[in-house]
């Protein structure tokens, strides 16, 4: 295992809460869902250039069922309100969602009738990105602001996990 | 080609039309001519006869000159000639709640534009086989692009759709699924 092996007892003692949630916020697989130009900053940082796999990121899922992570990354028009709340229902517990540039955190630009005046309306939001669209850096430092947000949550207060 | 040689051609073809060509600041290219509503249908089939040839369908939109104009709408056709080498650009005026007849008979293309005018304008197609909301929800009140929409529209997002099929047409693609799943394949 690459531990040190002069320790006189060679155990290492730590809660399960910690174990699990530094498990689950060192691989977030998010689902490859993009709205707009936002997508393509999303995909920057997936590419080898800024490389979101430092951080465990990478691995965007073709299907919600195996992501832990949604990145709205553009606008939110209404019609696609319904259809990206489907996407988040039929994401696994625990999921998180990641709200990209200024148009899915509050409309940005496009004050009108077509799009969500920000995508907290439909989703539960964790992290919220500014920027238009936000650097590939800003999405790792929300990833990364993300990850300490699941270091420093209880497992008691999800309610879908029970620790046997 | 002129707006007013494109009149002189289709003229005899529409009996008491009355035509009249508009001054645009691309007349070289794309000659502008006006017509009534009624009339519409008659001067695109001579606009498709021999001589002229304007078979492609380009486009459809619509102008709204709220409030400064009475005939609110300007309804705006544009058609290709592909072997002249020409285009023309036909205007309609119409006012609120005054249909326009379909061109989908004339151009097959013309359906889906025809219904992207209803949905943002709220202009109705006389004989549109499926005139339907193309770009909004289904159950959205309102024409967004008319000139007295309220752009800034405040208004919760809808987070769910109803399921498309009835719980009869679920059933039945269940049973439909389990059948072919149980069924013995055949060697073929």
């Amino acid at each position: 295992m690459g531990l040190e092996t002069d320790y006189e007892i060679p155990v290492v003692t730590t809660t399960a809460e910690f174990v699990i949630q530094w498990a689950r916020r060192s691989a977030i697989w998010p689902v490859t869902f993009g709205l707009a130009c936002c997508a393509i900053e999303m995909m920057a940082m997936a590419s080898s250039r800024y490389d979101v796999s430092r951080f465990g990121a990478e691995v965007f899922r073709g299907s919600p069922r195996q992501s832990d992570l949604m990145i709205i990354a553009g606008r939110l028009s209404r019609k696609m309100a319904p259809a990206l709340r489907r996407i988040y229902d039929q994401m696994p517990e625990p999921k998180w969602v990641i709200s990209m540039g200024a148009c899915a955190s509050c409309g940005g630009v496009f004050d009108n009738y077509a799009i969500v005046q920000g995508s907290d309306q439909v989703v539960p939001v964790d992290v919220f990105i500014p920027g238009c669209p936000p650097r590939p850096e800003a999405v790792i430092y929300g990833i990364v602001q993300l990850q300490k947000k699941i270091a420093n949550s209880r497992l008691d207060q999800s309610p879908k996990i029970r620790i046997a | 080609m002129t707006a007013e040689e494109i009149i002189a051609a289709i003229a005899p073809a529409v009996p008491g039309a009355r035509f009249e060509a508009l001054a645009s600041s691309d007349s070289a290219v794309t000659p502008s001519l006006l017509v009534s509503s009624a009339h519409l249908v008659a001067t695109c089939q001579a606009l498709q006869g021999p001589g002229l040839e304007f078979m492609a369908f380009s486009d459809v939109t619509a102008v709204d000159f709220h409030p400064n104009r009475d005939p609110r709408f300007d309804v705006v056709y544009h058609f290709v000639s592909p072997h002249r080498r020409t285009r023309v650009r036909v205007k309609v005026r119409v006012n609120l709640d005054e249909p326009v007849p379909t061109l989908s008979e004339l151009y097959p293309g013309a359906g889906w534009p025809e219904r992207e005018l209803y949905d943002l304008f709220g202009i109705v197609f006389d004989g549109h086989a499926d005139l339907r909301r193309l770009m909004m929800p289904d159950d959205w009140e309102g024409y967004p692009l008319r000139k007295d929409y309220p752009v800034q529209l405040r208004k919760d997002a809808q987070t769910y759709m109803p399921l498309q099929i009835t719980q009869e047409e679920f059933q039945a693609s269940m049973e439909r699924d389990r059948y072919q799943r149980t069924a013995p394949k055949s060697k073929a």
